[in-house]
């Protein structure tokens, strides 16, 4: 049987739509994903993302040595209180996860990792952190709720404690609060505004509740994913996988190449990568006529096949079909994608395809 | 999911219903069952209007949120009109699948007797919602 999150029952009792994500039975919508996707762009949605995997490391140094081996961003940039975004890279450069890293001072470092690759992470993390001498463990006894939209913080307000909510809404993006039992990231999947909230399983429901009480609205993954296409954000296993370096994902920036001489796994390929120059560029394309663009169409410039849709979706915010996509270095501002046999022209951009203040 | 399913209607297999009129004329569209297994339709893909149709060809196609769903002609027949209001609210046919969301309509000499009544297309669609959770888990979705 599929693994539940503690906020299962509430899904059920909203009528959402369940299906199998990575071995959760997760909602893909209550009722209409479009709807739940304009919710978050105007005005505030809540996910369980309860399924994603949480690692905490309480030894602070031990970890920070480990962590700058084994991540090709470097968490020596962080500081109490601070998040990163990088790729886990395995050898060859290629991704085996990307994920979110906080710095918790003294409490050492947590690190919150995809549902679908949990296995294969820890497995290729233990005896990483062994070497080290790193101590983990994995946090499943908390549950997450990521709050998003331009009107999260606000909603947030009759649910957090006053000091605690002017506390979060003083810290910046990618900064994170440790509240009582709750730990509060201005981190989120989305491209908006808002929190995800770490909490213990029991206080889930009670926290989901209030959150429904304050008019945010219940969103599934399929509105998280239409938003995150929007935001230009990769998903792990589509827009890149372990046969993918971050610097053909459009992830070039999320590596550290500073310090020269730190070394973390991966560095050699990439290095070697970056000097021969990327064979491919990861873009963003709008298509310029009616319709929906998916993963795994093919690109093409004149007669020439140029590369791959990694994901797609229609663009509830834009009205047009937008898919981001690898292709060969080079590509003008203009190419064209096979939907389904026809040749549909589209625009190439550089991804977010919406803007949003920051 | 309970779903409408007109009793004066007819259907076929792959879910479009089917509305007979005298004059030889029959409109096209997908049923209330199908429009909950899409989800949000976000486009429609119409024929041009003359198209020469056989029984089972795809003569249109609607994607959902989800995922592209051809429509295929109940029966032989020529496109003598299609919806042009879908073509910039798709989501009629997720509002009011058996009157605002029609999608085209055909003249045809065949008559209704290779359709469905709705008493056995109902069959079709309990069977399915029974296996609905299956049917769904291809998204790949955020997490």
């Amino acid at each position: 049987m599929a693994k539940r999150t503690p906020l299962y029952h509430c899904h059920l009792a909203l009528g959402a739509k369940l299906v199998d994500f990575g071995g959760w039975d997760m909602p893909l919508h209550y009722g209409s994903q479009l709807k739940e996707h304009h919710q978050v762009r105007n005005a505030a949605g809540m996910f369980d993302v309860s399924h994603m995997t949480i690692v905490d490391f309480p030894d602070p140094d031990a970890t920070r040595a480990l962590l700058r081996y084994l991540l090709a961003n470097d968490v020596a940039r962080l500081y109490p209180g601070k998040a990163l975004y990088t790729c886990m890279l395995n050898d060859t450069g290629g991704v085996i996860d990307d994920l979110i890293v906080y710095d918790q001072g003294d409490s050492g470092y947590r690190l919150v990792l995809n549902a679908a690759t949990r296995d294969k992470d820890l497995t290729w993390i233990a005896p990483q952190a062994e070497r080290f001498n790193a101590a983990w463990h994995e946090r499943d006894d908390l549950a997450m709720l990521a709050v998003q939209g331009p009107e999260a913080l606000a909603k947030l307000e009759a649910i957090l404690d006053a000091k605690t909510w002017q506390t979060v809404c003083a810290s910046r993006r990618f900064h994170a609060v440790e509240s009582g039992g709750e730990f509060i990231a201005r981190t989120g999947y989305t491209g908006e505004d808002g929190v995800e909230i770490m909490l213990s399983a029991q206080d889930a429901p009670t926290l989901w509740d209030r959150l429904l009480d304050a008019g945010v609205a219940p969103c599934g993954l399929g509105a998280r994913d239409t938003l995150r296409l929007e935001a230009g954000m990769s998903l792990y296993g589509n827009d890149m996988d372990e046969t993918t370096t971050p610097l053909v994902s459009g992830l070039g920036w999320t590596v550290a190449w500073q310090p020269p001489d730190r070394d973390f796994i991966g560095r050699a390929a990439l290095e070697q990568q970056r000097a021969a120059g990327a064979p491919q560029a990861f873009i963003g394309l709008v298509l310029e006529e009616r319709g929906v663009l998916r993963s795994h169409q093919t690109v093409h410039a004149g007669n020439q096949e140029i590369g791959v849709t990694t994901s797609g979706a229609f663009s509830p915010t834009l009205n047009r079909g937008i898919a981001l996509a690898r292709v060969t270095t080079g590509v003008g501002e203009q190419c064209q994608v096979n939907v389904r046999g026809k040749r549909l022209s589209a625009r190439v951009v550089k991804p977010p395809f919406i803007s949003r203040p920051s | 999911m309970s779903s409408t399913i007109p009793s004066e209607l007819h259907y076929t297999e792959t879910h479009e219903w089917v509305r007979s009129q005298e004059d030889g004329i029959m409109t096209v569209g997908i049923t209330d069952h199908a429009q909950h297994l899409l989800g949000d339709l976000v486009f429609v893909e119409l024929p041009e209007v003359g198209r020469v149709v056989a029984t089972a060809e795809g003569c249109a196609v609607v994607e959902s949120v989800k995922a592209a769903s051809d429509i295929y002609s109940p029966v032989d027949g020529v496109i003598v009109e299609v919806n042009e209001l879908l073509a910039d609210n798709p989501e009629l046919i997720n509002e009011d699948p058996y009157e605002e969301g029609w999608i085209l309509r055909i003249k045809t000499s065949d008559g209704l007797e290779g359709l469905l009544d709705a008493a056995a297309y109902e069959l079709i669609a309990i069977d399915e919602d029974e296996d609905e959770e299956g049917s769904l888990t291809n998204a790949k979705l955020a997490g």
